[in-house]
Formats: structure tokens, C-alpha cells, sequence
């Protein structure tokens, strides 16, 4: 019990911090990191959730299920936001902090 | 073959499948796009006719996918409002799915950006077979944590459409959209979390059947609604909104702005009126009811303070939500005709004239190149059909009679009346003034030909530009003479929510 406890807490502990980080920080991949952060607190919780001492019955597969597929779509969902931030830091004129200048697109090309 | 008999509750996975097999074939060929994507639409009308057959002839049905049965596996269930806001993703899907084939071979026979252009369409395409694939599923889903998937699907498909104009300004938009949707979600997922503990079930008809009353199911209640209310932009949370349905193409406007957010309003109403049912409160209801009105208030105001025309119908779009929420506190009052039929039906008519309003107005900036209301003069001129279309959809959205915004917000008037609930009533008055002051505001300006306008009729015609829209408008005015049609279809459909709401439909 004290074992999901103190998992479950750590979870929401995560998904407090990573929420904290996504409103007040500007920057996007600190926002996908951010958001990132949310989605393994959700499933920490989840995982928690199953959890069963060795020998005191059978785990439960649902939650694992879940974070399994809530797994998949974070990591697409995270791919799309980085091509999206990537695409904006390209087109937009005024560059975000730590933009390399060796690494730039003349503006012709990316339309 | 017992699948293909009519009777088969089978069929109710066409709805799902046949958008995603058009999906994936859109996006392995590259010509040919428009018509599987066309045949996928038309498909998929016909299916949910004949679901809507089905569900007159033997009621509410079920269908345990692959044969597990509920608490393990994901049940589907068609009912009254499920197959209604069925009905109005696959009319409205068929018509922007024609429109957008006008819209894109109108910007590809502009030869200077033909190329980007054509990339735009290439990718159009699969993206909304997926989108519509992800809200079928939806509204047929009958388990929480399928609802978490499809809202994703959803999600992911409808931010890289808003992202397809390529624009910096609509890349940041759905990067925003993204990232709230993204957090809509993931609230929603931790709200699971905790259902999941508390009951161990997912199934929403089992976790009606609980109707458990403890801490954990009003935490997990709570996150629920918050993370899909995120996701319908109810009034402080729809900052997002404008830019990202704005800045978007003409189609995908429409697509966002007409069944997107119906999606998660859906699931929002299914849990309020339905499975939590014996949960809710009558502050928390009020509460909704209060978010409603201001953003109905809000909304309204800021329409009217935009100079850009598709910004102004984006705002329109935060304030016709407000009533469907203004609709919750009401939801209890017994005026003949219950309140929560009137919410699908005013969803149901928002859905038909604001994908006809954004199809219009991409038109007008296809036509002019700018959508800046103060220049809007004179477009009667050369898009005599897509101006009426506006009028229309402009009349279903300030209320006038016959349309089916009409009914919706009467309904609502002599609800709360009824329920000597009046400051409802005066939300809802003050709310259609304000959108006839926005409405009229462009119309004026649209009908108006100033002297001396060079009549010029130099622009290729395109039918399949003008006339979705038009349709779309007429469907949302002539709701208002058939508004029996789908009541009918919610009562005969719908035996829980009846049950809940005792006195029933006449």
C-alpha cells in the first residue's frame, strides 16, 4: 500500500511540476519537455496503480495497457510538436534563444 | 453471412474503419485522393443512415468489439445522441470534403504557388480522413479510455490541418492548439487514473450502474471536465481558439470549428447528463451555466470588435458555445420537450451554419485576397451564392425564425422562464442582439455595392466553392421547420437519458 502511495504521489508530484513549466515558460521545447514530464507522471500513477506485492495475487494488465498506449501517442504527439516548433523557429523571423547560425534555411527554400 | 444483415450490430464499425482505410490509401496515392476520400464520405453518410434505421427499428444496440465483453473489452453503442451527432459529422464532413476539393483547385490553378499548393492538398486529404475517422469513433465509443484515443486522434490530426497553411502565424497557432489539446488530454488521461482506481471499470455503462458518489469519483469527474473542457473552449479557456480556427485554410476552419469541438462537448454532456449523472450538483451545474453565459456575453463582444472577417466568425464560434453550456442548469426542467435534447439540437444547427459561415468566408478571401471587413464592399457583385450563404448561416446564428438556432435558443427561453430561472432567459436575448450587431455588421457591407464598382466577372467559376456552404445554410435554416425529425431520433433512441429525466418526450 505505502509503496503505491509514494509512487502515486511522485506522479502527481511529476504532473504538478511539468504543469508549473508548460504555463510559465515561453520557450517550446521547454513546453514539450514540460508536457512530456505531465504525460510519465500520469503514467507512474498508472503503473502504481497495478502494482502488487510479489505473491499477493495476480497484477492487474489494464493500467499497464494503458500507459502502453498513452506511451505511443505521447511519443507522436511529441514528434509532431517538435516538427512544429522546428518549423517555426525556420519561418519566423525573430530567433529564439540558442538558435544556431550555421544551421540556417535561407527563407526561400521553406516555402 | 449474418455480419451484413441489417439487424447486425456489426455495421457499426464502418463508421470507424472506412474513413481510415480512406485515410491510409490518401496518403499511399498520390492522385486520385479526392475521389476515395469522396467515396469514404459518401460511404460513411450511408452507413449512418443506415444506423439511424437500425436504431428506429430495434433501439439503442451494442457491439463488443471482437466479442470480449465489457469489463475487459471496448463496447461500441449506438443512441439517439450519438447517431445525431453522427449524422451531423457525416453531412457536414460530405460538404466540406466537396468544398475543399473547390478550394484547392481553385488555389492550384493559380499558377504562381500551384506547387505548394498541390503539397497542401496531398496532405488535406489524409489528415481529414483520419480526423473524421477519430470523431466517429468517438461518438461511438462507450468506454472512458477509448474516448482518451480517439480524443488524441483527434487532436493530433486536427492541429497538423490547422498547421497546413504554413504561415508563421498559423504554425504558432497549432503549435498552441497542439500543446492545449495535448493538456486537455493528459488532464483528462489523470482522470481515468483516478476513476480507474476508485470503480476498476472503464465501461461507461458499468460506471453508470456503480453510480459511486465518493472522493474519488468527484476528482476524477472534475479532471475529466476540465481537460475536455479545454478542448471545447468554454469561456476562460478558449484562448486558443481564435487564432488556430483563423488562421487555418477555409476547409480546415470549418472542420475545427463545426465538429472538432462538438467532439469533446459530446463526451462532456454524456458524463454530465448520463453516466455521472447521480454525481452532479445543482452549483456545479449552475457553475457551467455561469461560464456559459459569459462566454456567450465575451464571445459576442470581442465578434464584434474584429476587424478580420474570419477572426470574427472564429469568435463566434467561443460565443454560440456558450449557449450549449447555458443549457446545463436548465437540463432538469420538464417543458415538455427536455432540455439536454436541446443541446444536441443546437449543436446540430451551430454545426451546419458555422462551417457554412467559414466556407464563405474563405471563399470571399479567395476572391479578394484579404478577408478586412472595412474593404468587403461590393463581393455580392461576383459571389451573389456565397454571400446568401452567409446571410443564411448568419440568420441560424442570430436566432431568427425559421432557422434552427430559433428553436434552440426558444427552447431555452421558455426553459428558463419556466423555471422562473429569467437571468438565463436575458443571457440568451442580450446574447442573439449582439450577434445580430456582429452578423449585420459584415452583411451590410457584403450586400452593398458601391457606386461606380467595376461589375467585373473575370474569375473562373468554381460550383463546388460556392454551393456546400449554400447547402449547409439551407440545412441549418430548414432545421428549424423539421426540428421533430431529430427530437425523434434522440427520444426514440435514448432509454437512460429518458429514465433519468422522468416526464420523457411527447
Amino acid at each position: 500500500m505505502i509503496t503505491t502511495l509514494i509512487y502515486s504521489l511522485t506522479g502527481l508530484i511529476l504532473f504538478g511540476m511539468g504543469f508549473f513549466t508548460l504555463i510559465i515558460h515561453s520557450h517550446p521545447l521547454r513546453k514539450i519537455l514540460a508536457v512530456n514530464v505531465m504525460s510519465t507522471g500520469v503514467f507512474l500513477i498508472l503503473v502504481a496503480t497495478a502494482y502488487i506485492p510479489l505473491g499477493e495475487g495476480e497484477i492487474d494488465p489494464v493500467p499497464h495497457a494503458m500507459v502502453l498506449t498513452g506511451i505511443v501517442v505521447s511519443v507522436s504527439v511529441t514528434a509532431l510538436a517538435l516538427i512544429l516548433a522546428c518549423r517555426i523557429q525556420e519561418t519566423s523571423n525573430s530567433s529564439l534563444p540558442g538558435r544556431k547560425q550555421q544551421g540556417e534555411v535561407p527563407e526561400e527554400s521553406i516555402r | 453471412m449474418t455480419v451484413f444483415q441489417f439487424s447486425s450490430p456489426a455495421w457499426m464499425v464502418c463508421p470507424v474503419i472506412l474513413p481510415l482505410i480512406a485515410g491510409l490509401f490518401c496518403f499511399l496515392f498520390s492522385h486520385r485522393t479526392f475521389a476515395i476520400a469522396l467515396a469514404a464520405a459518401l460511404a460513411n453518410l450511408l452507413v449512418v443512415c443506415l444506423l439511424t434505421g437500425q436504431l428506429l427499428v430495434f433501439g439503442p444496440m451494442r457491439c463488443h468489439m471482437g466479442g470480449w465483453q465489457p469489463p475487459l473489452g471496448i463496447t461500441l453503442r449506438t443512441d439517439g445522441p450519438a447517431l445525431l451527432m453522427l449524422l451531423m459529422t457525416a453531412v457536414t464532413g460530405l460538404a466540406i470534403t466537396l468544398y475543399a476539393k473547390g478550394y484547392f483547385s481553385y488555389r492550384i490553378s493559380d499558377p504562381r504557388r500551384a506547387g505548394r499548393h498541390q503539397r497542401q492538398q496531398r496532405y488535406f486529404w489524409p489528415l481529414w480522413m483520419l480526423l473524421l475517422a477519430g470523431l466517429n469513433g468517438l461518438f461511438l465509443s462507450n468506454d472512458v479510455f477509448n474516448v482518451y484515443v480517439t480524443l488524441e486522434l483527434i487532436g493530433i490530426s486536427a492541429a497538423s490541418l490547422a498547421a497546413l497553411s504554413g504561415k508563421p502565424a498559423s504554425l504558432l497557432a497549432s503549435f498552441r492548439y497542439l500543446l492545449v489539446s495535448l493538456l486537455g488530454s493528459l488532464t483528462y488521461l489523470l482522470g481515468i487514473v483516478f476513476l480507474y482506481r476508485s470503480n476498476g471499470v472503464l465501461d461507461l455503462d458499468l460506471l453508470q450502474n456503480l453510480a459511486a458518489n465518493g472522493l474519488g469519483i468527484r476528482t476524477a469527474l472534475a479532471l475529466m471536465s476540465v481537460g475536455l473542457l479545454l478542448k471545447t473552449a468554454l469561456f476562460p479557456l478558449h484562448f486558443w481558439l481564435p487564432p488556430a480556427h483563423a488562421n487555418a485554410l477555409a476547409p480546415v476552419s470549418a472542420i475545427l470549428s463545426a465538429l472538432v469541438v462538438k467532439g469533446s462537448f459530446y463526451m462532456l454532456f454524456r458524463f454530465w447528463f448520463e453516466t455521472f449523472q447521480s454525481t452532479i450538483t445543482l452549483p456545479a451545474l449552475n457553475f457551467m451555466g455561469f461560464l456559459g453565459a459569459v462566454a456567450v456575453l465575451w464571445g459576442a463582444v470581442q465578434a464584434i470588435r474584429q476587424h478580420r472577417l474570419k477572426l470574427m466568425v472564429a469568435y463566434s464560434t467561443v460565443s454560440q458555445l456558450g449557449y450549449l453550456f447555458i443549457a446545463f442548469p436548465l437540463a432538469g426542467v420538464d417543458g415538455g420537450i427536455p432540455v439536454w435534447s436541446i443541446v444536441i439540437f443546437m449543436a446540430l444547427a451551430h454545426a451546419c451554419a458555422k462551417s457554412a459561415m467559414f466556407m464563405a468566408a474563405g471563399t470571399v478571401f479567395l476572391h479578394l485576397g484579404h478577408d478586412r471587413i472595412k474593404d468587403l464592399s461590393g463581393v455580392r457583385a461576383s459571389l451573389p451564392i456565397t454571400v446568401f450563404a452567409y446571410g443564411i448561416a448568419g440568420v441560424s446564428l442570430m436566432g431568427l425564425p425559421p432557422s434552427g438556432g430559433f428553436v434552440g435558443k426558444w427552447l431555452l427561453l421558455t426553459a428558463s422562464l419556466g423555471s422562473s430561472q429569467w437571468w438565463w432567459a436575458l443571457v440568451v436575448i442580450t446574447g442573439s442582439l449582439l450577434a445580430s450587431i456582429y452578423v449585420f455588421r459584415v452583411m451590410s457591407r457584403l450586400f452593398v455595392i458601391p457606386e461606380g464598382f467595376p461589375l467585373k466577372k473575370s474569375e473562373p467559376h468554381f460550383r463546388l466553392l460556392e454551393w456546400p456552404a449554400m447547402v449547409l445554410a439551407l440545412i441549418s435554416l430548414f432545421l428549424g421547420l423539421a426540428a421533430s425529425w431529430p427530437l425523434y431520433i434522440l427520444a426514440h433512441g435514448t432509454t437512460t437519458l429518458a429514465k433519468v429525466f422522468a416526464g420523457g418526450l411527447p
